[in-house]
């Protein structure tokens, strides 16, 4: 059954379209860090605030994220919306599905960032003349990002993994590729070992420079 | 403030008779805490005031309404002359003070008991930071003065350094580098040694007596006796949110007029 020059002339005739469609995984774990960041950024700022015309938004936005499945999430703006003329091609509806999945997560790395750095580089910056935004944006918020840097890289990883749950939304990344192939082949072993090994490489790769990126700033703090 | 006349270093000019900065009936409230009630103090240009007092007096939030990291509950404060204004209410102090309040903090220095440099940044961004970024100072003209004080203080050699490998002495003279960067016209210092070992306290005092012979004018909370005796000009003694007792330090510290403050002396270290 498993021949094995033929696995591999099988594997490398269908290896470009799997390629290809790895480049919409990166894409999409691309677009999904950019939303997440900026739900995130604001959701853990808002959920710290005192003003509950703020925090409490926040904190709904964060329960029902991390308390409901993700694919759950991702039926709801794909195949809910629409409802209400609200209307998305699958890209789309995937990235922000997940971005917004994401966001609650990093709001919640991003929090604990922020109460790590101690109250006193935010009053010697004020007290030197720096108004709010400028000493959040030139003090604090430098030294968040290399504390959260290990917590943030998981969340980068978790989410081009969850990218293959767009597959049930019909956008052509790695997993759905993998399974045209394989009902065209029908050889599901060794396609989902070939996906896998993609998704691995992509994961390691994301990590390695990122443990690069710790290394260096780990040094000055 | 924009009203007052401005010379050609872009500081405001004073005037002989005016006091550098001027605290009126201050008062502060943490909830039912009635922490300061009813401070006034007036600071004359190069003048030396130390601050003392039992922990809980108020020494330090006295300190903190002055430049506004805490918002006074009533009270005003004056900077040669003009007043600043300040709100309570709403987010925080409304956006036209913000400007404004920014400003009055670039005159007034302040270094802290736990010297708060800002961890990822070296010596020498640390001390540039302020007036690069507020002052729109060019960059070499903030590092050729951050040079100038860095080996007027013995640190040239750790402008690289992260604030980390330093030791607490080295970085509270840092801290008050990063301070005198801005050429504030005040300084205020609080409790600037009080977090330090004790081998390390001499040479922070040492540069306060520096500062404080070059006519800097420092207001200081401290439990330094020996140091307010020797170099302040007015010492105050605050008790429970008031100025029990105030005159020249001599008189104060070896001559207390008031039960309280002999009873505090008696008990501090001298």
């Amino acid at each position: 059954m498993l021949n094995l020059s033929g696995t591999i002339d099988l594997i490398a005739r269908y290896m470009p379209s799997i390629l290809s469609s790895c480049v919409i995984v990166i894409e999409l774990t691309l677009f999904t860090i950019l939303i997440s960041w900026v739900c995130g950024l604001f959701a853990g700022i808002g959920k710290s605030s005192k003003y509950k015309i703020f925090s409490y938004p926040c904190r709904f936005y964060i329960w029902f994220i991390r308390g409901t499945p993700t694919l759950i999430q991702v039926y709801l703006v794909y195949f809910g919306l629409p409802q209400f003329g609200i209307q998305m091609p699958p890209f789309t509806a995937g990235i922000l599905a997940l971005g917004i999945n994401s966001g609650a997560y990093v709001a919640e790395i991003f929090r604990a960032g922020l109460s790590a750095i101690p109250r006193g580089q935010m009053e010697s910056a004020r007290a030197l003349g720096m108004t709010y935004t400028k000493a959040m944006r030139r003090i604090i918020l430098p030294q968040v990002v290399r504390i959260i840097l290990p917590a943030i890289t998981n969340e980068g990883i978790t989410m081009l993994k969850n990218t293959s749950l767009l597959s049930t939304i019909t956008v052509l990344e790695l997993t759905l590729q993998t399974q045209v192939v394989i009902a065209r082949t029908f050889r599901p072993f060794e396609f989902y070992i070939v996906a896998s090994v993609l998704y691995l490489v992509m994961t390691t790769v994301l990590s390695h420079y990122s443990d690069k990126l710790e290394k260096k700033y780990a040094l000055s703090i | 403030m924009d009203g007052l006349p401005k010379d050609s270093n872009g500081l405001y000019r004073d005037t002989e008779d005016a006091p550098v900065l001027s605290v009126v009936n201050l008062t502060k409230q943490f909830g039912e805490n009635r922490v300061l009630k009813g401070i006034s103090v007036s600071v004359r240009k190069g003048e030396v005031i130390s601050v003392i007092g039992p922990s809980g007096s108020g020494k330090s939030t006295f300190l903190r309404c002055i430049n506004f990291l805490e918002m006074p509950t009533s009270g005003d404060v004056y900077f040669l002359g003009e007043k600043i204004d300040y709100s309570v209410s709403g987010l925080g102090p409304k956006l036209q003070f913000q400007k404004r309040l920014s400003e009055f903090r670039t005159h007034v220095g302040m270094v802290f008991q736990s010297y708060n440099l800002w961890l990822h940044k070296t010596v020498l961004e640390n001390i540039i930071e302020a007036p690069v970024q507020v002052k729109k100072e060019s960059k070499k003209k903030a590092t050729d003065i951050a040079m100038d004080l860095l080996s007027r203080f013995g640190l040239e050699e750790k402008k690289d350094e992260y604030p980390i490998r330093l030791s607490g002495g080295q970085q509270q003279r840092v801290a008050i580098i990063r301070a005198l960067a801005m050429s504030p016209q005040v300084m205020l210092f609080d409790e600037v040694t009080s977090a330090l070992d004790p081998e390390l306290v001499g040479e922070v005092l040492e540069v306060l007596k520096i500062l404080a012979e070059s006519g800097m004018t420092m207001l200081l909370v401290t439990h330094e006796m020996g140091f307010a005796a020797e170099c302040s000009d007015r010492v105050l003694f605050f008790d429970n949110g008031i100025i029990e007792e105030e005159g020249p330090a001599k008189d104060v510290l070896t001559n207390p007029r008031k039960e309280r403050t002999k009873k505090f002396l008696s008990r501090s270290i001298r």
